[in-house]
């Protein structure tokens, strides 16, 4: 009985202290990798001349991450207005105060949905694409082709990538806000017959451009850093097999789409609650 | 795809995210109402501004005729000092009266300027001397139940 118990608590020990080095090799491995990013940011910021130099590399990349995101973010962008527009119209109405309708869907794409929901879409059709591309790269030792060449794999192929989309997301967004208002106004004046003066005035009334619509743009010009960051890193670190760049890909994803949300929540908390009451 | 393409869409794509931030700064944020206007400055004092708001709208017969420019609490006479950015093409005699009204039964509160019979006009810097105050809702809301309580116990002599 006494071995037994004894053999019994040993065993529990073990699992426990495993499961603690589990824990610690985890945490040190994410802080790591962490700074590994940040050095990777710093070393691609200050090698990022040819990058600029040399823009039509810079161009390239605007073209796959910005105008070939152009559809879904139109698209989407219209149907979110238009949803917009039918829900607030429904809450509004109760209030008997449905030209209010303007202000609900300006302010509610400016501020908050047009940065997050074209970052989260920006994410998963260009941060994803990069990321499969660099590691892609990798895995078929084309970067280590470079290296050969004294030629910069991050001057040359993560910069350029990383400014395109830096360049991209905030006209992005701000293609997803206008889309969104116009999908508003359809839904809006032209379906269910709002008032269009009172549409239009109330919107202009309440939307301050610096308070609400740099702000947007602040958004969305830190999500693009954001997201490009983590997908030209996510790239470039990803180990040189298929699976490696498929789990990079999903990485990239799962992390900005979590990057985008809890900026979004701290860049509103700096925002847009100190100016509201006054 | 050759270079020129390229550089073709990435031409339309800038130039039409431009486009929508000026869309977006001058048809829904009206960034061309109040930034050209010439304006001069009179201060009102009020006993309670009720929910006025910096950047309210001013208005006269219904038209906009300038904004709230600030809000200060007067430790002396213990009264809101409201700071009125009036547009210079609009004159107002010197005995207008400010009032502090609401847009509809709950909507945002402005200020109305009712003008007077005066020969001289506002210039910058002159203080109104005729304000009415907001109409608070709690307060109109307790007059009307001391009324209705003084009315019933007028009828049960």
């Amino acid at each position: 009985m006494p071995i037994s118990s004894f053999r019994e608590t040993d065993l529990a020990d073990g699992a426990l202290r495993r499961f603690f080095e589990r824990l610690g090799s985890q945490v040190t491995a994410r802080v790591w990798r962490l700074g590994f990013a940040s050095r990777f940011l710093g070393y691609m910021v200050l090698h990022s001349g040819t990058a600029l130099r040399r823009f039509p590399l810079t161009i390239r990349e605007i073209y796959f991450a910005g105008v070939l995101s152009l559809i879904i973010i139109l698209v989407s962008g219209l149907f979110v207005g238009m949803v917009l527009g039918l829900q607030g119209f429904n809450t509004l109405e109760r209030y008997g105060s449905s030209e209010a309708l303007g202000v609900l869907v300006a302010l509610s794409l400016v501020r908050e949905l047009g940065p997050v929901v074209a970052g989260l879409l920006f994410a998963s059709r260009a941060g994803s694409a990069i990321t499969a591309e660099i590691g892609l790269m990798k895995a078929t030792e084309q970067i280590s082709a470079m290296e050969m060449m004294a030629v910069d794999p991050i001057a040359r192929v993560v910069a350029p990538r990383f400014w395109g989309g830096v360049i991209s997301m905030p006209l992005l967004a701000a293609l997803f806000s206008a889309m969104g208002i116009f999908g508003g106004y359809l839904v809006g004046v032209k379906l269910i017959g709002v008032d269009e003066g009172a549409f239009w005035s109330q919107m202009q009334a309440a939307v301050d451009v610096r308070e609400d619509i740099v702000n947007g743009v602040i958004k969305s010009f830190v999500f693009g850093i954001a997201v490009s960051w983590i997908a030209v890193f996510e790239g470039y670190d990803a180990p040189p097999t298929a699976e490696g760049v498929s789990g990079a890909t999903t990485r990239t994803v799962v992390t900005s789409s979590l990057a985008i949300l809890a900026l979004d929540f701290i860049l509103t908390a700096l925002m847009f609650t100190g100016g509201n009451g006054r | 795809m050759n270079r020129s393409t390229i550089d073709l869409w990435v031409g339309v794509f800038v130039a039409a995210g431009f486009g929508a931030l000026l869309f977006l700064a001058l048809k829904v944020g009206n960034l061309a109402s109040f930034t050209t206007n010439e304006i001069y400055e009179v201060k009102a004092n009020f006993a309670n501004i009720g929910g006025l708001k910096v950047r309210a709208p001013i208005k006269s017969a219904g038209v906009v005729v300038g904004r709230v420019g600030a809000i200060s609490f007067d430790d002396q006479s213990y009264e809101a000092i409201v700071t009125m950015n009036l547009d210079s093409e609009y004159k107002f005699p010197r005995d207008t009266v400010a009032k502090i009204l609401t847009s509809g039964l709950l909507g945002e509160q402005y200020i109305g300027l009712e003008a007077g019979g005066d020969s001289k006009m506002l210039a910058n810097g002159d203080r109104l001397q005729l304000t009415q105050s907001a109409v608070v809702l709690e307060n109109l809301i307790s007059q009307f139940m001391f009324n209705k309580a003084a009315e019933g116990k007028d009828s049960s002599k």
